[in-house]
């Protein structure tokens, strides 16, 4: 079990390092809410099913989803 | 420079945030949470301790929260107020079959949500999740149906109706037990474990479901829709 | 590494988190990428609050059934849950503010160049 831990906390950084290194912002957004998500996986690890289904709810789901729509509405490339 | 002075504030943070390391060791609950965890089925008939301590223990909180919440919508509503150099979201219509279909799972989207938030204080979920599903309805129908309205009198008077019912929840608990909010004595308890049971903690959370489900749509719209042509309903609210 | 155990990771990842998205905050110029690095940051430090209140070993604090409500010693703090559960929600709150700001800010200079920001009247 612990290696799965390890496994999904290598991806959940290395998608926040994408997310910051990327140069599309919408690819970016998308990273950010799936690091969301792998943290709501955490949680659940650590019992906190609570905690896990608002991550999963609002980090994953309406946070994306405002920051897509803001992306869309001021331009997609990013410098 | 900025980067070396970016990378310089980047280690110091990173040595401070690592002296944590070692508290990462399992705990066994402070004084606090072991009065909630023995006494919160006797003092609420509540199963889920996490509901408890949000709605009861820690309901002014709660309260707070969900004004800040609040404050926080009506900010982005009235810096998206003025019109003048917004560009507004375009996109293509729809497909029939996608209208269709946002249509058709409008329904079923609501009553999970409230199905989340009615059992909140029985299984995993509550208020603040259950209003996140709603809210994500109100959004596949905004989405698939660029014309779609919301209709804002009745959101803003749900809004203004769950607060209201919020403090007055809690009022009834400075009357009868002579603390805010307080669970003993306004409703029966009930048996632990039941759909009717907890007092007013369902009462309360199913309150703020409502109000963080119309508050996050409402949030959803604007950032949508505001700053379109001809578009009256950006913001005001 | 025979020491490792899942809070002492999952602290791990929060500080990582925490740091990678204070990078992006100080080093990108895009103000989006600044409320995405600000996004992880939130993240990193709910994670971060929720580990160091749990025990891997014990059963999530919901009382549904005789023997948990029974026995107080199997189920973990519910306190710092309940925190972190309103943290998020604010958390969303903050971010969707931040995002209508950048809207406005991108109908007045047509850029989203933080250092197009420098003055303070606008």
């Amino acid at each position: 079990m612990i290696y799965l831990d390890l496994l999904i906390c290598l991806v959940t950084v290395l998608a926040a390092v994408g997310a910051m290194r990327s140069r599309n912002l919408v690819s970016a957004a998308v990273m950010v809410g799936a690091v969301s998500l792998m943290v709501s996986y955490l949680f659940v690890r650590m019992s906190a099913p609570d905690v896990a289904m608002t991550e999963a709810a609002i980090g994953a789901g309406l946070s994306t989803l405002i920051f897509l729509i803001a992306i869309r509405r001021t331009g997609e490339d990013e410098g | 420079m900025k980067q070396i002075f970016s990378l310089v504030l980047l280690v110091i943070m990173g040595v401070m945030l690592w002296s944590l390391i070692p508290l990462g060791q399992p705990t066994e609950p402070g004084e606090v949470a072991e009065h909630y965890i023995r006494h919160g089925i006797e003092e609420n008939r509540g199963a889920n301790l996490v509901t408890s301590v949000i709605v009861n223990y820690r309901g002014f909180d709660t309260l707070g929260e969900v004004t800040v919440l609040f404050l926080s919508v009506a900010g982005a509503g009235f810096v998206l107020r003025r019109r003048e150099g917004l560009a507004p979201l375009t996109a293509r219509p729809s497909s029939e079959i996608l209208q269709t279909g946002a249509r058709m799972l409008f329904a079923p989207l609501i009553v999970f949500g409230a199905y989340i938030f009615v059992h909140g204080h029985l299984s995993p979920g509550g208020g603040f999740q259950g209003g996140a599903v709603v809210a994500s309805a109100v959004m596949l129908l905004l989405l698939a149906d660029r014309d779609h309205r919301l209709p804002h009198g009745f959101m803003s008077w749900l809004e203004s109706a769950a607060g209201f019912g919020y403090v007055l929840t809690g009022l009834a608990g400075l009357m009868v037990a002579g603390s805010f909010l307080s669970n003993q004595g306004v409703l029966p308890l009930g048996t632990w474990n039941r759909l009717f049971s907890g007092g007013v903690i369902p009462v309360i959370y199913i309150l703020v479901g409502l109000k963080v489900g119309t508050e996050l749509s409402v949030l959803l719209e604007t950032m949508m829709n505001s700053g379109r042509p001809a578009d009256t309903t950006g913001g005001e609210h | 590494m025979n020491t490792l155990t899942p809070a002492t990771l999952y602290l791990a990842t929060a500080i990582a988190l925490i740091l990678i998205g204070f990078a992006g905050l100080l080093v990108r110029r895009n103000i989006l990428k600044m409320v995405l690095g600000f996004a992880l940051v939130d993240t990193g430090i709910h994670l971060l609050i929720a580990t160091l209140g749990s025990n891997p070993g014990k059963a999530a604090p919901i009382l549904d059934s005789a023997e948990l409500a029974a026995d107080p010693g199997l189920v973990v703090d519910p306190v710092p849950q309940a925190l972190v559960l309103t943290a998020i929600v604010i958390g969303l709150g903050v971010t969707a503010l931040m995002l209508a700001y950048v809207v406005r800010l991108f109908a007045l200079k047509k850029t989203l160049d933080v250092s197009e920001f420098g003055r303070l009247k606008w």
